[in-house]
């Protein structure tokens, strides 16, 4: 089986002269979580807006379950739900008819029950009847959600879907997007909260300026990047590493008052209690102990500072 | 062809009329009600008839040909700018709907809506003066046709405006005058000579002409050229609405 959704070399000038994407290749794979990272104007939505048809690329192709979204984009776009960046909403259409229509522009028939299960699975069934002016900003934004699954889609675009969403709902959309990965649905996310790419995708793409950056496996990327340090304020300080801690990946600071022991914290060899014991064996006294652990967000944050 | 979503969004145009039922309907009646106190009883009083015609009915055909576009235009262009300007249009533009079914929607819908409200003039107008078909499925062609024709002006319109005072600009300073002018209220027969040439530059004249045929038998211009001239606005509304899905212009960026 293909790939999902295969981007190939697709860049976009804007009639500004702009160019918000530089060739960008990217495959998505069937039924994972893809996060897309980037700071603020770096081409995720643009990208986005590609793939669903919203944006003309300047150059290059986009393929959805194999099919090519400009000759076949008829049956590229019946596989995809897109909910955008922005709320946005006919304010005074209801919010069952507003999903009753965006299953007919899928060419769906109405189907009540199914209607009502959508709703209710963003608890929105209460709902149904109102304005959409009346519903809270949450409220819209789950119509939203709403209304890109009314048609079943198999690939899922959420466009910062938890931006300004309390804490609350922003785990009901976790729990949301991990239900629909388990129906094989593959959901592309755009989001600036470093901790909602390392909750829930499988992979992650970072993008800056309108380049793909990089592309790895969240854990290969945590492994690679993701190293802990635990450091220690010697009582004295040393002028070297002892000999008998020489098995260990240390550092020790100019001054010689701090010792860090760098450590994986999925690798079992190396149990912090087990170099404790050994620092107090070679007669190390320390007043002072701390762990640090890079986060995703440091690694993105190395990642896009790297390249101005 | 996705006859779903054409369904939805001429449901939704239609629905989006029924909340604004004063707006599409009342206010057309008032104004045509009013029309007739100011032509029909006050000036038409003291013109005897055109063309045989008594004034009262004579200037019927044009009072809804009047309607007719000023509403087919305001109702497509709305229709399509609404969406726009409030980001919804992204929907559209991701769902599997090609653009033959985005006009059908959206035109259909507004054309639907001005006949209806042709029809709703027509029996407001029987309150005022005797009425008289004398070919009612060419008045039927004439009326559908107009409404299908400035309903895609309407929608070029609503692609083409980046604010709601664009929307406004057409119908206001092209539609109208060239509708009064157009022989709505008068044959174009009455004008003296140079006036009467320049008239047929203007597009509304054939127009009412035809449709007022359709009525009385009696027409400024041949029929046939009426008929001809309809044809031709409707086919070049058609290609620019092609051509704009073409370029994507102005909805994709
Ligand atoms: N219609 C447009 N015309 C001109 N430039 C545009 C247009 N839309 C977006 N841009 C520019 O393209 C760049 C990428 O925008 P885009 O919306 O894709 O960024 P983003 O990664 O989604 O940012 P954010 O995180 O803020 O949502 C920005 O510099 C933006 O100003
Ligand atoms: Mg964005």
């Amino acid at each position: 089986m293909s790939d999902i959704v295969e981007i190939a070399g697709v860049s976009k000038t804007y009639a500004s002269g702009f160019t918000a994407l530089k060739g960008i290749d990217l495959t998505v794979r069937r039924g994972e979580i893809f996060a897309l990272l980037g700071p603020n104007g770096a081409g995720k939505t643009t990208l986005i807006g590609i793939v669903c048809g919203i944006v003309q690329a300047s150059s290059g192709t986009v393929r959805v379950d194999g099919h090519d979204i400009v000759s076949a984009w008829r049956k590229a776009r019946s596989l995809i739900g897109l909910v955008p960046q922005e709320l946005t909403t006919d304010a005074f259409e209801s919010v069952w008819n507003t999903v009753s229509f965006t299953r007919g522009l899928f060419g769906l028939r109405v189907d009540p029950a199914h209607l009502e299960s959508v709703l209710r699975a963003l608890s929105l069934w209460d709902k149904r009847d109102s304005r959409i002016m009346t519903l809270s900003g949450g409220m819209k934004r789950r119509l939203l959600i709403a209304k890109a699954l009314v048609h079943e889609p198999r690939v899922l675009f959420l466009d910062e879907p938890t931006a300004g969403v309390d804490v609350d709902l922003r785990h009901d959309m976790w729990q949301l997007v991990s239900r629909l990965r388990d129906e094989g649905v593959t959901v592309i996310l755009t989001t600036h909260y470093i901790e909602e790419a390392e909750e829930m995708a499988d992979r992650v793409g970072v993008i800056n300026n309108g380049e793909l950056v990089l592309v790895r496996d969240k854990a290969d990327l945590m492994r690679e990047f993701g190293t802990k340090r635990l450091s220690l304020r010697l009582r004295r300080p040393l002028a070297a590493v002892p000999e008998s801690l020489s098995a260990w990946r240390l550092e020790l600071s100019g001054d010689g008052g701090e010792l860090t022991y760098l450590y994986d914290a999925r690798d079992a060899r190396g149990g912090i209690g087990e170099f404790l014991e050994r620092v107090r064996a070679a007669g190390i006294e320390f007043t002072d102990l701390g762990t640090t652990e890079s986060s995703l967000e440091d690694i993105f944050v190395s990642l896009v500072r790297r390249r101005p | 062809m996705n006859l779903e979503a054409i369904g939805a969004i001429y449901k939704y145009e239609m629905a989006r009329a029924r909340r604004t039922v004063t707006q599409t309907i009342v206010s057309p009646v008032i104004s045509t009600s009013l029309y007739f106190v100011v032509f029909g009883a006050a000036i038409g009083s003291r013109i005897q008839s055109v063309g045989g015609v008594e004034y009262g009915s004579f200037i019927v055909p044009g009072l809804v040909m009047l309607s007719l576009l000023g509403q087919s235009i305001s109702n497509a262009s709305f229709g399509i700018y609404f969406p726009r300007f409030t980001g919804t249009i992204y929907e559209i533009l991701s769902a599997p709907v090609s653009p033959v079914e985005i006009v059908l929607g959206y035109a259909g819908a507004a054309a639907t809506k001005s006949v209806i409200l042709g029809v709703i003039i027509l029996l407001t107008a029987g309150l005022f003066v005797p009425l008289h078909f004398l070919h009612p499925v060419w008045m039927a062609a004439f009326l559908v046709l107009t409404a299908i024709t400035f309903s895609l002006v309407g929608f070029i319109i609503g692609i083409w405006a980046d604010g709601f005072e664009k929307l406004q600009i057409v119908p206001l300073l092209i539609v109208t005058p060239l509708t009064f002018l157009g022989g709505s209220f008068y044959s174009i027969n009455m004008l003296p000579r140079p006036w009467r040439t320049l008239a047929l530059f203007d597009p509304v004249v054939y127009l009412v002409s035809g449709f007022r045929w359709s009525f009385y038998g009696i027409a400024d211009v041949n029929v046939a050229v009426s008929l001809a001239m309809t044809a031709l606005f409707l086919a070049i509304s058609l290609a620019v609405v092609w051509w704009i899905f073409r370029t994507g212009y102005r909805l994709k960026t």
